[in-house]
């Protein structure tokens, strides 16, 4: 099998034997990204200088038969919302166009330690809000089976790449299903994992109490690996849990026995496009064939999902961008232009004498809040921001915000029941496979529904994953997805390994030009 | 109420700076003074991506403090956010405490002990912990416009304690800090040092007065901001009431008919100004703050903290009144200098023997010194140990009051001990017989004071101290009065 086409296992057996070389690798890699990233356009900036030091630097340590990380010469992707010491952090968005933190992101300093080699930062929907990449305001991405359809987002740099073999592992985050439905959409495997079990420090916030990051990868076990290495405490981060991490990389393999899933009644029925249906039904029989039990299980609360996350969601968005203000981050307006515009419209309100006009007329101060926010956010980022502004608003606080407070206990509690009587819950990821790109930029309540399937899972703070399940017809990838209970990470990663040792969805590629 | 046409109600919200070396949410240091933005780091400069961590022990100082405030602390408290633009704010909010801070439903006792206004208990509604702002430098001179952020403050604890209306004159307001100050201070908590902005004063001030048709009603609370002294915050107080009196007689506005007015005190003009008002008013927008973990305290916890406190100002006003006999208003001037002053006495009343006696000579004599010289008591030329010694001869009668001022003085530049002042001095204690002799010549050389004498007009004896003292300066002018009163009568 060709380099870039290999699991990250497979590979550090390889770097391990001294059958290759990480440079070699990273190499590869980097020529594939050359190569198929004009089309795809995953990435928004290759690091290639730095990913070849750091894969020398690997490669001479090995060879001195130094101790390594986990990942020790195997090439990630990063989402462009981790901040990364020295390197360009956008998060796709205009307004952190040109900003270079001064710091890693946890996850970046566990890779880092983990020996990693990181090779570029991946395409998103601005700030994480959007699920099919068209938010970004720095580029396009498409899926790489279907090069007229949408990746899926917010991470669709970050699937995309997985499945046009530019690298074999990937971070993602996700708020609402932002890995998950990716992976769906483009035949790869992503997990988020259970609220607090990866340190949120360094990831630029769209949503506190909901962003996770997690683990993308071509195999349940790339999975479990790229996850070991970036689970853990962080002080820094005070939602983080203090918890062993097990070790994902060597239990993954471990069948499960006497597996009890719950299929949830709510996942199936209007809605659930027919072809994801039939590939899910086909995955459920597969887990039944390998000794699973299957059981009806209902998620009462879960139609109120959408609803809730997009009350939770806005509303702390609205307040985490209020950093990018133009005083201290991001894009700063034309300020000579500004204040000479502002003295304008004063000139032409007093030569008309209008008092009441002019008593509402911006200071300069907020005039260069309001421009530099206006110019530098995109109109996913403000539709949001105005929702959560709205729905935090001292009249309205109780009505929404506070009501979706309990909703989300509900769903919650809806979870915990669950959870009593079976191991892990199935169902569709995403309720239709990839669609074209712009058929649903226009109507931005339809593009909410695709995460019908998985926001329940970030309310309640559990993990889930997706795995590749099927094709549609017209031959775009479908995801069956997995939740469990908080902190069960093991437990899903057996269970998509043991479906992936059944079928071989996860190993098809698409043919890239 | 006197016969003033209005009673003066005040609420007040005082702002401390927590004494922690690091900041509220990140280990950055709190010191004073440095250059601007160098006490910085990603998570106080707001950086994209980082999060807060709580200060464990600027929460320990703010349990300590509202232990002393009869505050009660509940198990459980969270953070919220307080979303606002301004320059000086750098995440766009500030993480702060709304509806369960972290102490509510406590007072304090204020006394008078001059009798200038009645003991009151004022009630404390909350005091709850939140993160300080940065400032904002606006350099307008030669016709820049430039405004310049410092974020070094940014991040630093306060500790926000908001009092009920119950204060009813600028006299009780100034009393209410002055004691709050003392607390602070006692506990260690704060520096307490207003003029770099370690405890700021906001009053909340309106008049209860009685309308034309004779119904009780309230003029609009006004929201006094930048007091940098207690003295200020006095004067601007009693500046308001006479001010919204005025307006009242003007406009006859009502409590609740206009919106709550800030205004600034301005310390040179002694005047307070109405501060721009913004058209869009505040909507802080609050909701729970994701990034922290809630706060849980034990009983123990709070039990272990109420247990470590030291002794507070009125128990030691109390104390001292009690171990030592002095007056109410003798331990009040010395617990208000502050513990070290009070250990200070302390030693000074136990070695002399003689409470009053120490009462008086550090309110007469050390504070006069530490005022002249700007000395802390700390720093003080003459130790207590030292000066028991010459509190012990006036005491013991050894040498007069004017006399034993000498002493201290010369004490004051030299590190001689009071008996070796005293000898080097001449003085020494006049033996009886001595003095007895002494009285008897002058009173038979001057036959005229015998006779005032016998007719009861003591004053007489006056003209003989003059001369005795400059036969014997270290005759006791008391007692040799007393010797010349009694010898006088079988004369
Ligand atoms: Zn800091």
């Amino acid at each position: 099998m060709s380099l870039i086409h290999a699991s990250a296992a497979q590979l550090l057996t390889q770097l391990e034997s001294g059958e290759i070389t990480s440079v070699e690798l990273t190499k590869a890699c980097l020529a594939q990204i050359e190569g198929a990233d004009k089309q795809v356009g995953s990435f928004l900036r290759v690091m290639t200088d730095s990913a070849l030091e750091q894969a020398e630097s690997v490669d001479a340590r090995r060879k001195k038969g130094e101790k390594l990380g986990l990942l020790a010469g195997v090439p990630v992707a990063i989402k462009d919302l981790l901040c990364t010491k020295g390197e360009v952090t956008t998060c796709a968005s205009k307004m952190l166009e040109n900003f270079v933190p001064p710091y890693d992101a946890t996850v970046i300093s566990k890779l880092k330690a983990a020996d990693a080699v990181l090779i570029g930062k991946t395409n998103m929907d601005e700030f994480a809000m959007g699920g099919s990449t068209e938010n970004s305001a720095l580029g396009k991405t498409r899926n790489p089976w279907n090069l007229d359809c949408v990746p899926g987002g917010s991470s669709g740099g970050a699937a995309a790449c997985l499945a046009a073999s530019m690298a074999p592992l990937s971070i993602g985050t996700d708020t609402g299903g932002s890995i998950r439905q990716p992976a769906s959409f483009c035949g790869v495997v992503g997990m988020k994992p259970t609220y607090g079990l990866v340190s949120r420090y360094g990831l630029i916030a769209f949503a506190s109490s909901l962003d996770q990051i997690g683990p993308m990868a071509r195999t349940a076990e790339d999975t479990a690996l790229l996850l070991e290495a970036i689970a853990g405490y962080d002080p820094h981060d005070s939602t983080s849990a203090n918890v062993r991490i097990p070790a994902y990389s060597q239990s993954v393999k471990q069948p499960l026995k006497g597996l009890r899933l719950g299929i949830v009644k709510e996942h199936f029925g209007e809605g659930l496009d027919s072809e994801v249906d039939a590939a899910v039904q086909e995955a459920i029989k597969v887990y039944k064939s390998l000794g699973a039990t299957v059981t009806d299980i209902s998620l009462p609360h879960s139609k109120y999902g959408i609803a809730v996350y997009y009350i939770i969601a806005p509303s702390e968005a609205s307040s985490n961008l209020a950093r990018f203000d133009g005083a201290h981050y991001g894009h700063r307006c034309d300020e000579a232009k500004m204040l000479e515009q502002l003295a304008k419209e004063r000139a032409e309100l007093e030569a008309k004498g209008d008092e009441e006009e002019l008593k509402k007329l911006d200071t300069s101060l907020v005039r260069m809040y309001r421009q530099s926010r206006a110019e530098g956010f995109g109109p996913e980022v403000k539709r949001r921001i105005m929702l959560g502004t709205y729905t935090l608003s001292a009249g309205y606080y109780d009505a929404y915000y506070l009501k979706a407070l309990k909703v989300r206990r509900l769903i919650s509690n809806d979870y915990e029941t669950a959870f009593k009587n079976v191991d892990l819950l199935i169902g569709p990821t995403a309720p239709t496979p990839s669609f074209a790109a712009g058929t649903k930029t226009d109507d931005p309540l339809a593009m909410y529904l695709g995460d019908l399937f998985t926001v329940t899972a970030n309310l309640a703070g559990v993990g889930g994953i997706s795995i590749p399940c099927g094709f549609s017809k017209s031959g775009m990838p479908i995801g069956v997805q997995l939740q469990g209970p908080p902190l069960a990470e093991e437990r899903l990663l057996q269970a998509a390994h043991m479906y992936q040792t059944a079928t071989d969805w996860h190993e098809r590629r698409p043919e890239l030009s | 109420m006197s016969e003033s046409p209005y009673e003066i109600v005040i609420g007040l919200e005082v702002h401390v700076q927590l004494a922690t070396n690091t900041k509220l949410f990140c280990r950055c240091s709190t010191k004073y003074g440095a250059a601007p933005n160098t006490q910085t780091c990603p998570v106080c400069l707001a950086m994209p991506g980082t999060l807060p961590v709580m200060n464990r022990h600027a929460f320990e100082l703010a349990m300590q403090t509202a232990c002393a405030l009869n505050l009660e602390i509940p198990r459980f408290t969270k953070w919220d956010r307080k979303n606002y633009y301004y320059p000086d704010l750098p995440k766009g909010y500030q993480i702060s405490q709304f509806d369960l801070p972290m102490s509510q439903k406590g007072y304090l006792l204020i006394t008078d002990p001059k009798g200038q206004f009645e003991p009151r208990k004022v009630r404390i509604i909350r005091a709850h912990l939140e993160e300080d702002a940065g400032k904002s430098m606006h350099d307008e001179a030669a016709g820049k416009a430039d405004s310049r952020i410092d974020l070094n403050r940014t991040g630093t604890p306060l500790l926000e304690i908001v009092s009920e209306p119950d204060m009813r004159s600028p006299l009780e307001a100034k009393a209410y800090l002055t004691e709050l100050k003392l607390i602070l201070e006692y506990l260690g908590v704060s520096d307490c040092n207003m003029q770099e902005g370690s405890l700021r004063v906001d009053a909340n001030v309106n008049l209860h007065l009685l309308d034309d048709d004779g119904k009780k009603a309230a003029t609009p609370i006004v929201e006094i901001k930048n007091m940098n002294s207690f003295r200020a915050v006095e004067r601007a107080i009693a500046y308001e009431a006479t001010r919204q009196y005025e307006v009242w007689q003007e406009t006859k506005q009502k409590i609740g008919q206009v919106p709550k007015q800030t205004r600034g005190w301005d310390d040179q003009a002694q005047v307070t100004r109405g501060q721009r008002h913004k058209e869009e008013s505040s909507d802080y927008r609050y909701f729970p703050e994701p990034d922290l973990a809630p706060v849980t305290t034990t009983e123990e916890e709070v039990a272990a903290v109420m247990a470590s406190l030291c002794e507070l100002p009125r128990q030691m006003r109390e104390r001292l009144e009690a171990e030592y006999k002095i007056p109410a208003y003798d331990a009040d001037v010395i617990v208000n200098q502050g513990r070290a002053t009070v250990e200070y006495y302390e030693t000074l009343a136990k070695l002399g023997g003689d409470g009053k006696l120490a009462s008086n000579w550090v309110q007469q004599e050390v504070l006069r010194v530490q005022k002249e010289r700007d000395l802390e008591i700390g720093g003080f030329p003459i130790s207590p140990e030292r000066l028991a010694e010459l509190i012990k001869a006036v005491a013991g009668k050894e040498i007069d009051g004017t006399r034993a001022k000498d002493v201290f003085a010369e004490m004051l530049d030299s590190d001689k001990s009071a008996a070796d002042v005293m000898k080097e001095m001449g003085i020494e204690k006049v033996d009886d017989s001595e003095l007895e002799n002494l009285c008897r010549e002058l009173l038979e050389n001057n036959p005229k004071v015998v006779a005032d004498l016998k007719e009861g007009k003591v004053k007489a004896v006056g003209a003989l101290i003059g001369q005795a003292k400059k036969k014997n300066p270290n005759i006791d002018p008391g007692t040799f009065r007393q010797m010349c009163i009694d010898m006088s009568a079988s004369m």
